[in-house]
């Protein structure tokens, strides 16, 4: 069982004006829910509880039926990422080749699960599908940065270099 | 029209296009197995999403199974209800499902009435094969419904009514395969939610993951208690549908029966909120009336058109989502709580009885009513007019606790004076029925004539949305009525927008009104049992001496006594209410 625990937060004016934006974008239709989503996780990096409620008013429907998608595709999040987003690939290639124990090695020096982040809002960890990478396999992104062969032994340099200040071009959108 | 010949099973069926195989099947008599399949056909009310599988059917030529439930039936068709191929992936579905569902059927309070149970008899399964993970939720309790999803079957029935027929949208499916579950927003309990309690949900549920709270223990403490004087109301609809619980034809009337066996349980006290409904009618009519005369003598602040107020999901609904409109409906307490507050008042002043050692008990067709007498507002110095609040389930289970032979009982009459009615308060019990029972004595009160007619036969019906005009003495007085949280909000819209030509509106919640409550018979997809208990509504109604409110000579005695008049300060003070915004 798990229950989720959101703190409450208070949307900024012009959150809620960037989210009825993109709304219009699309007719505010309800049909256009999914797309809608993307465009507003895209602009916040997570869809907190009341970006939710806004997004329901907007396309007039229920907050329930938002919430659902919300929860249904993975790709969606409600938990806000870390400045330094880390994916792990589980394709079959980097599997294979020992994945799993690298995302292990994460979450054991990170102290969080796949699909939390940080208390310090850092690093959030997450497992993705094959980046077309598979010759460098097992890959790890930070950010847009590729790191290729990675062994368990590296990850602790890979979060070092990121916690003395980090190389420029890793940072994320 | 076009026609389509296939056989089923061998037998040649003749259906229109557009017919599902299913309905094929059931118009011969084949009944194929459903388990989310839910069609209430007067109402207009569909569920079928295909979903459950169980109603695989073999068809020639064709390489996998079908699903009767949503496969149309086409020109020449050859389908097979019970080839083995068919009934062995049947049984698997009916297993895999059955694999993570708590075995804890013999004390689950759906248990004799579950849909998932009956199909697993009918279908003959004796052992599961499967075993895997069992989901373990946490069990959400608010003041009238639980919500134990361990036992969902993801059949959407409740969501579909939730969200399509009642526009409440507070459930719907979230996360992801086996973690699917049927929750509102943010997994957050029912009663920090939007939910009005209808009972829609509970009323489809085909299994135990959606019941009402269960108040009958606290009821037994009650009548068993001796420092109290139990007593207790019947709502209307509630006498159309109890019988169906023991084993009687639906639309069979058993007030009298119903009166003794209230009796046999202990109630010091047998009354009727019919009493109270010809209350309401004699508030609410004149509430009618007064600001219809501001209104045709042009004063702008009187607001048209007036709505009624005995629902209690309804008030719920329209303080959550029409909050800006919260002047527009009667200011009347509903049946139960003008009983409840008149009961502790008058009728304890009678007995000579402290209101704290006075309990009232009622018996609801409604889910929502346990809350409503919750709210803060209905009761007087943390004593509540209304004790408890239980269903016509409850009370069935109540009868059958104390053993009681519900259908050996003898006709027995409600005591007085709460429990003189009329046929105007009987009929409130349904559809179009609080609209007629207002008209009825608006008309007379308003006109200072006769009515020529009791039967208003146009505001009578199963459709979900209504409309009649009543010729007040030359005024045309424009009636609306809805059944069905969404037909209520199209009516609602009208008004908003100042569309709206009616003068009064009649809103009841469950499709059919109170006869289709959350908290009535379980009527399993056949509304035709709707139908039948308002029949018999309209029967208790043309069988009663007295039919219109204002000559209920309890009533009169009751404003002569200790009301005064209808409006007056007093019965402001007991009878009327406010509310709330409830989006804040």
């Amino acid at each position: 069982m798990k229950i989720q625990i959101m703190p409450k937060i208070k949307l900024a004016d012009s959150t809620v004006q960037t989210i009825r934006e993109i709304c219009k974008k699309y007719d505010n239709k309800e049909g256009e829910l999914i797309n809608v989503l993307h465009n507003v996780q895209e602009k916040l990096g997570y869809l907190p509880a009341e970006v939710q409620e806004v997004v329901a008013l907007e396309l007039n429907m229920s907050v329930a039926k938002v919430y659902g998608v919300v929860t249904f595709y993975s790709f969606f999040t409600m938990i806000p990422q870390g400045e330094y987003p880390i994916s792990i690939c589980m394709g079959t290639a980097c599997y294979v080749r020992g994945a799993e124990q690298v995302l292990n090695e994460f979450k054991r020096q990170l102290k969080v699960e796949v699909g939390q982040t940080t208390p310090d809002g850092r690093f959030s960890l997450s497992c993705l599908r094959c980046v077309g990478a598979c010759g460098l396999a097992p890959v790890v992104m930070v950010g847009d940065k590729v790191f290729g062969r990675v062994a368990p032994q590296q990850v602790k340099d890979i979060i070092a270099e990121y916690h003395e200040g980090c190389p420029h071009e890793a940072k994320s959108a | 029209m076009e026609i389509i010949n296939l056989t089923i099973d061998n037998k040649p069926v003749v259906v229109k296009k557009g017919t599902t195989v299913l309905e094929a099947a059931t118009s011969i008599g084949i009944h194929i197995p459903t388990l989310c399949y839910m069609k209430l056909e007067d109402l207009n009310i569909e569920n079928r999403p295909g979903g459950c599988r169980v109603c695989v059917v073999e068809v020639k030529g064709r390489r996998n199974l079908a699903p009767a439930c949503c496969t149309e039936a086409t020109e020449g068709m050859e389908v097979n209800t019970h080839s083995i191929r068919a009934i062995n992936a049947r049984r698997t579905v009916m297993e895999l499902i059955l694999s993570d569902h708590p075995a804890d059927c013999l004390v689950c309070p759906k248990s004799g009435n579950c849909d998932l149970q009956n199909m697993a008899h009918r279908m003959g399964i004796r052992e599961i094969h499967y075993k895997g993970e069992q989901s373990s939720y946490r069990k959400d309790t608010s003041p009238a419904i639980i919500r134990d999803i361990d036992k969902c079957i993801m059949c959407r029935r409740c969501e579909m009514m939730c969200n399509e027929v009642q526009t409440v949208g507070v459930l719907s499916a979230i996360n992801r395969g086996f973690n699917s579950v049927v929750a509102p927003a943010f997994e957050m309990n029912l009663d920090h939610s939007v939910c009005t309690y209808c009972g829609q949900c509970v009323a489809v549920c085909p299994t135990g993951a959606l019941t009402e709270v269960d108040e009958t223990g606290a009821v037994i403490r009650a009548l068993s208690d001796p420092s109290k004087t139990v007593i207790v109301q019947t709502a209307p609809a509630v006498r159309a549908a109890l019988g169906e619980e023991f084993g009687m034809e639906a639309g069979t009337l058993v007030t009298g029966k119903l009166v003794a066996a209230l009796r046999r349980l202990g109630f010091d006290y047998v009354f009727d909120t019919d009493f109270a409904a010809d209350l309401t009618i004699m508030e609410e009519g004149a509430e009618l009336l007064n600001r219809l005369t501001r209104h045709l003598q042009g004063d702008p602040n009187v607001k048209l058109p007036i709505l009624t107020s005995c629902c209690p999901a309804w008030v719920k609904f329209f303080e959550h989502q029409f909050p800006d409109l919260k002047d527009v409906p009667s200011t009347a307490r509903s049946p139960q709580q003008m009983f409840g507050s008149i009961a502790k008042s008058y009728f304890a002043q009678q007995l000579g009885v402290r209101r704290e050692d006075l309990v009232v008990v009622s018996i609801m067709p409604c889910v929502a009513k346990k809350y409503e007498r919750g709210r803060d507002e209905f009761s007087v110095n943390n004593n509540p007019d209304v004790d408890y609040a239980i269903t016509t389930r409850e009370l069935a289970a109540l009868i059958k606790i104390s053993n009681i032979e519900f259908r050996a009982l003898p006709n027995e009459e409600f005591d007085k004076p709460l429990g003189e009615s009329t046929g105007a308060g009987v009929i409130f019990g349904t559809t179009g029925g609080v609209i007629e029972a207002a008209v009825r004595t608006a008309y007379e009160v308003y006109t200072g004539k006769e009515l020529p007619r009791i039967d208003f036969h146009e505001l009578r019906g199963m459709e979900g949305l209504r409309h009649a005009t009543i010729d007040f003495n030359g005024l045309p007085l424009n009636i609306g009525i809805a059944h069905g949280l969404g037909n209520a909000r199209r009516l609602l819209e009208d008004v908003r927008s100042g569309k709206s030509r009616f003068h009064a509106i009649e809103i009841m919640s469950c499709p059919g009104g109170c006869i289709g409550g959350g908290g009535q018979p379980y009527h399993h997809g056949n509304s035709e049992i709707l139908v039948k208990r308002q029949q018999a509504i309209y029967r208790e109604d043309s069988n009663k001496t007295i039919r219109k409110s204002h000559e209920n000579p309890y009533i009169k005695k009751l404003y002569a006594e200790f009301l005064g008049a209808p409006l007056s300060e007093k019965s402001h003070h007991l009878l009327h209410t406010e509310y709330f915004d409830r989006t804040k």
